[in-house]
């Protein structure tokens, strides 16, 4: 017994006891909180990742709308045939922008980390809008519906602010060109120099859907477009101890 | 394990009493305390033998194991890269021709080649490479071939893709056919001329005066890319018309619309994410579908 019978003593004595208990959580909180102030240390700095456009950022708002994450992940895990299939595995600073990430862990759909580029404008509507016509075994639902209910960006600008409260380097610029830049980034006809001197790396300017009027199709194809394709993996070096 | 008590007084008590009701000081059984230990200390222990502490401003604390997730990863597909070196090798340095003689090679293409194309190429060309005569995604078994189908044809299709801007050498296909309807070019009427012209052309039933009328139009306005008797002209990605093999449909509407709107199918450059020896093995692949020339 001995040393353990003597906490009959913060047993009886209110202020010692309090006194105690207040060390024991803090240092528990200490570490269990502490290295969280350090989380910025495992993000490495890497080239080319920028904050989404805001129609990009419309169409990760459609994507987690519409439940994508409930099929899709977005994480390529360091694993060989991941590697293989998807291409180079995800990095932290990829989606340090994301709120919430989108990493997710139930695939019923392949990952969608890396799809930007992997296929044509066309065949994401021909795919959204019926799945099946080009995937028989797919089980996803058609989005055909998109593509009928247009945006115009109206709270864009706050939906901007709204992240560079929690972090993401959305300047005053960003915020105040928002709907502009949301407005050109889907027409091949704008003015795009002011977006893409905003966003000057891995922006894709095109009618996404192919049609008239700016869509909810378009939003999201532009996010689907620019999913993994912000970090030139041709110069990425990974530090081995990451 | 700490022995369940048979009689009230073999255990102590607290020496707590509330209205005569006793509370028993049994110990912790003995396996559950130490597993709880054997945890803390396998804990300590791991945070100093593993990456553990995000505190340096370069990353976590490496762990004394040195064990790394990236190093393990390059190291897995370092090891299947080695044995896959020999054959990519030869694949990378002979003559595109050759690979379809040499049997090893051969037989590399035809597994590697096939896996390649399930993985990124069947969603638009389909499992079997048959194409999507639907929606328009070419068939790749047959004969016809929009920019060609020789063994360099099919690599630098596959390289640089078609009609999209993400190709860092900026050497995608590029054609445009003009959207003779859209952009005004033709009336209603000449393009309803053309069209059965087209038909004409194809074999297919048609308005015997109007495609006569529309050989003209056709002349005009068509024969510069796909020829002057309709066979197209693979260097500039113009289809053959008179061959009865439709990418989007042969039907007047769909003929209509192609020929209103014009059809500017894209293919991703695959140079950024497949490998020199990759994009060989699907080339090779491919041309052995059947439609290799």
């Amino acid at each position: 017994m001995g040393l353990l019978d003597k906490h009959s003593v913060l047993e009886r004595n209110a202020t010692l006891l309090l006194i105690f208990a207040f060390l024991v959580v803090t240092i528990g909180g200490i570490v269990e909180i502490a290295p969280l102030f350090y989380l910025e240390n495992v993000i490495e700095d890497v080239e080319g990742v920028r904050p989404y456009t805001p129609l990009e950022l419309t169409g990760r708002d459609v994507y987690i709308r519409e439940g994508c994450y409930l099929c899709h992940s977005q994480m390529i895990r360091p694993m060989r045939d991941e590697v293989e299939r998807y291409g180079h595995y995800s990095l932290a600073a990829e989606s340090k922008y994301d709120h919430p990430f989108q990493w997710g862990s139930k695939r019923t759909g392949p990952d969608l980390a890396r799809v930007g580029g992997r296929y044509s404008d066309a065949w994401h509507v021909d795919h959204l809008t019926n799945p099946q016509s080009v995937v028989p075994e797919s089980v996803m639902p058609k989005y055909g519906f998109l593509s009928n209910r247009m945006i115009d960006g109206r709270y864009i600008s706050d939906r901007l602010s709204t992240d560079a409260m929690v972090g993401v380097p959305y300047n005053s610029d960003m915020i105040e060109n928002a709907k502009a830049d949301f407005m050109a980034q889907a027409d091949p006809d704008a003015d795009t120099d002011g977006l893409l001197e905003r966003y000057p790396n891995a922006v894709n300017v095109r009618n996404f859907d192919g049609r008239p009027g700016l869509s909810e199709m378009d939003a999201l194809i532009a996010y689907l477009q620019v999913l993994g394709t912000m970090v030139d993996f041709s110069t990425f070096q990974p530090v081995a101890s990451r | 394990m700490s022995k369940k008590p048979t009689k009230k007084h073999e255990v102590e008590t607290t020496g707590h009493q509330w209205d005569g009701i006793e509370e028993y000081n049994n110990p912790l059984p003995k396996w559950w305390l130490y597993t709880f230990y054997i945890c803390i200390i396998w804990g300590i222990g791991y945070s100093i033998a593993m990456p553990a502490w995000p505190i340096f401003k370069s990353g976590a604390t490496p762990g004394l194991l040195g064990s790394s997730t990236r190093a393990n990863v390059q190291a897995d597909i370092d090891k299947f890269a080695a044995m896959n070196k020999p054959v990519q090798e030869k694949l990378v340095a002979v003559n595109l021709d050759e690979i379809a003689s040499d049997p090893e090679l051969k037989n590399f293409t035809q597994n590697a080649g096939g896996a390649i194309f399930r993985t990124w190429c069947a969603q638009c060309h389909g499992a079997g490479a048959g194409g999507n005569s639907q929606l328009g995604y070419p068939n790749l078994l047959d004969s016809d071939w929009l920019w060609g189908g020789t063994m360099d044809d099919i690599h630098f299709t596959v390289t640089h893709g078609i009609r999209n801007e993400t190709d860092p050498t900026e050497e995608a296909r590029f054609s445009q056919m003009p959207a003779f309807g859209k952009d005004e070019i033709l009336s209603t009427e000449e393009i309803s001329q053309v069209v059965q012209y087209v038909r004409k052309i194809s074999g297919q039933d048609n308005d015997a005066t109007l495609a006569a009328a529309g050989e003209t139009v056709f002349a005009d306005n068509c024969s510069a890319c796909h020829a002057e008797d309709g066979t197209g002209d693979q260097a500039q990605g113009a289809p053959n018309l008179t061959d009865a093999i439709w990418l989007y449909g042969g039907d007047v509407d769909t003929i209509t619309y192609t020929v209103a709107n014009a059809r500017t199918g894209v293919m991703p450059n695959w140079n950024e994410r497949l490998s020199e020896a990759d994009i060989r093995a699907v080339t090779a692949y491919v041309h052995g579908l059947g439609g290799g020339q």
